[in-house]
């Protein structure tokens, strides 16, 4: 089975987020990029089924601007085949990129599609769903536990609001990764010379077919209000008192 | 203008999200329906009806819908959406899992998360875990939209008297199946609506030790929480995390026990009211936002706080 992650290139997760001052962003000069987190955890994945004898092969895309080429060969040294970059400078939000995704599933014919949940930068948590919606797949979100069944079915177990729940459903299907469901390795050297020879094809949305004009306008980028910190309290009866007399929630 | 809103419920009663993203519909504005998607759902239709601000709950009985898989509530969606202007949930798991769904289904960029409701077409949502505060104007016919709760008021409980109307089931898409779940009984609040969170994190150590924290959330009648460190240790389990793609709570007291203060958990509680830390690490990037900093070990410091609770 051909398994296909969308990997998408994000601020680091360690970075602090600055506003720029005229509001049309945040600033993202001379900042530190890295592949999203649950991103790395779905390349672990479809790693993970390989070496267990169960993918024959892993097809890592990434969509936006040149600089992506870079996390689809962190996605290389992980152990992914090879790369698909849909190049395009124009933002991209998530109908778009799951209508691309589309296009590329309609090319390689994967019968698993891992992405993650979310992406920690515009927070959305949209595109796997929407990409299943599309393909008319199942869709297996915020995944914990995935077992590949022999009648082509799998059983995920989700992460949801009151515990785990597990589902099966049938192949192909989109899985997005939650943070237990694996810890992603650490790329080799070894491993990251050896991605430097793998092939990465270039696409184009025209080629694929698809406007991915956005549909939502932003107006405006702002800084949250600031909390201020408080004091520090000598004791535990001091805690205790200010909570009751002065803060007067409990 | 009318907006339909996904209820969250068990069959049996309506989660309180409900209220909130009810709330939020009234912002937009409009005769606001409330869809129950369940089976043997009367009961939370029932508690929708009498929700105030509510004009109408649309209730779709099926075996298909007791489970919320998203392949069917997502189809029931698309066929009631040419009716509405918006389409709403909460962002909660199933809100999350359901309507990105629907909106693809209907060719619509869904809106995540939103936490003020600047006209019927322009929200604010945060973005960046929280660090930036995103105004976006939406283009399409239908809105999609999931909210915050804790962004917004509770809707009343009581007041409204709305009809219950039946609609057909969408039928079965037969793409997944629910075939079980492992989860906690607790007699505690739920995370995401306590009026108290006591949380705990990496600092706690063990599974066992968050006994400690229990003792003192029983005494406030809070709930636990945790952050994802703990979470990932094993300390608790996965339900319990607090943070930036975990739970997003808004307490009037959060209690942070031995919690660093990631970016990604401050993301999930900073909006609380009140929040007090306790950390044995006087420079813990957590007292930067709290309001009541505690530097101790917590392995004396939470035991004296039950006690002193206890008084």
């Amino acid at each position: 089975m051909k398994v296909l992650v969308a990997v998408k290139r994000v601020i680091d997760a360690n970075v602090k987020v600055r506003v720029k001052a005229d509001g049309t962003g945040v600033e993202t000069q001379n900042v530190k990029m890295s592949m999203n987190p649950f991103c790395e955890i779905a390349t672990e994945e479809a790693v993970r089924l390989k070496e267990a004898g169960k993918a024959t092969e892993i097809v890592a895309v990434s969509l936006g601007g040149a600089q992506c080429a870079e996390t689809i060969r962190t996605a290389l040294a992980m152990g992914a085949d090879r790369g698909i970059h849909v190049q395009t400078d124009v933002e991209l939000q998530p109908l778009a990129v799951a209508k691309l995704l589309m296009a590329v599933v309609e090319k390689e014919q994967p019968g698993l599609v891992i992405l993650g949940k979310q992406a920690i930068d515009d927070d959305a948590n949209q595109t796997g769903q929407m990409l299943s919606a599309l393909l008319g797949w199942p869709q297996a979100t915020f995944a914990s536990k995935l077992v590949l069944n022999d009648n082509n079915t799998a059983n995920v177990t989700r992460e949801v609001d009151g515990g785990l729940e597990t589902i099966e459903v049938k192949t192909p299907f989109i899985m997005t990764t939650d943070l237990r469901l694996n810890e992603p390795r650490y790329a080799s050297l070894p491993n990251i010379m050896k991605a430097k020879k793998k092939p990465i094809d270039a696409l184009t949305p025209e080629q694929l077919g698809v406007d991915p004009t956005p549909r939502l306008k932003t107006l405006k980028v702002s800084e949250p209000p600031k909390r201020q910190a408080g004091v520090k309290v000598g004791s535990v009866a001091e805690l205790v008192d200010k909570l009751k007399n002065e803060a007067k929630v409990i | 203008m009318s907006i339909l809103v996904l209820a969250e419920h068990d069959n049996t009663s309506l989660k309180s999200a409900t209220l909130h993203a009810v709330t939020a519909a009234q912002k937009i504005g409009g005769d606001i329906h409330v869809l129950v998607a369940g089976s043997g759902a009367q009961a939370a239709a029932d508690a929708a009806a009498k929700v105030a601000g509510v004009a109408k709950v649309l209730l779709a009985d099926d075996a298909i819908y007791a489970h919320a898989l998203a392949e069917n509530v997502a189809q029931l969606i698309v066929g009631l959406a040419a009716n509405y202007s918006h389409v709403l949930s909460a962002a909660t798991v199933n809100g999350k899992n359901i309507l990105p769904r629907a909106a693809a289904l209907l060719d619509v960029q869904q809106i995540s998360e939103i936490s003020a409701v600047e006209s019927p077409d322009t929200f604010v949502r945060p973005t960046y875990a929280g660090n930036a505060l995103t105004t976006v104007q939406s283009s399409d016919k239908i809105k999609v939209v999931t909210v915050r709760a804790t962004a917004f008021d509770a809707a009343s409980e009581t007041g409204g008297s709305a009809a219950v109307e039946k609609v057909a089931s969408a039928g079965d898409a037969g793409l997944s199946k629910f075939l079980g779940q492992e989860v906690q009984k607790t007699e505690r609040p739920e995370l995401t609506s306590a009026r108290i969170v006591v949380s705990g994190g990496r600092g706690m150590q063990s599974g066992e030790n968050f006994k400690m924290l229990e003792e003192v959330a029983d005494k406030l009648g809070a709930a636990v929480g945790a952050s994802r460190a703990a979470v990932d240790a094993g300390f608790v389990p996965n339900d319990y995390q607090v943070g930036q793609t975990g739970k997003i709570v808004a307490p009037e007291l959060y209690v942070a026990v031995g919690i660093s203060g990631a970016i990604q958990h401050l993301a999930g509680m900073k909006d609380s009211k009140v929040i007090v830390a306790i950390n044995k690490d006087e420079d813990a990037p957590i007292f930067q936002v709290a309001d009541y900093g505690l530097v101790a070990d917590l392995f004396t410091a939470v035991p004296e706080l039950a006690k002193e609770l206890g008084k």
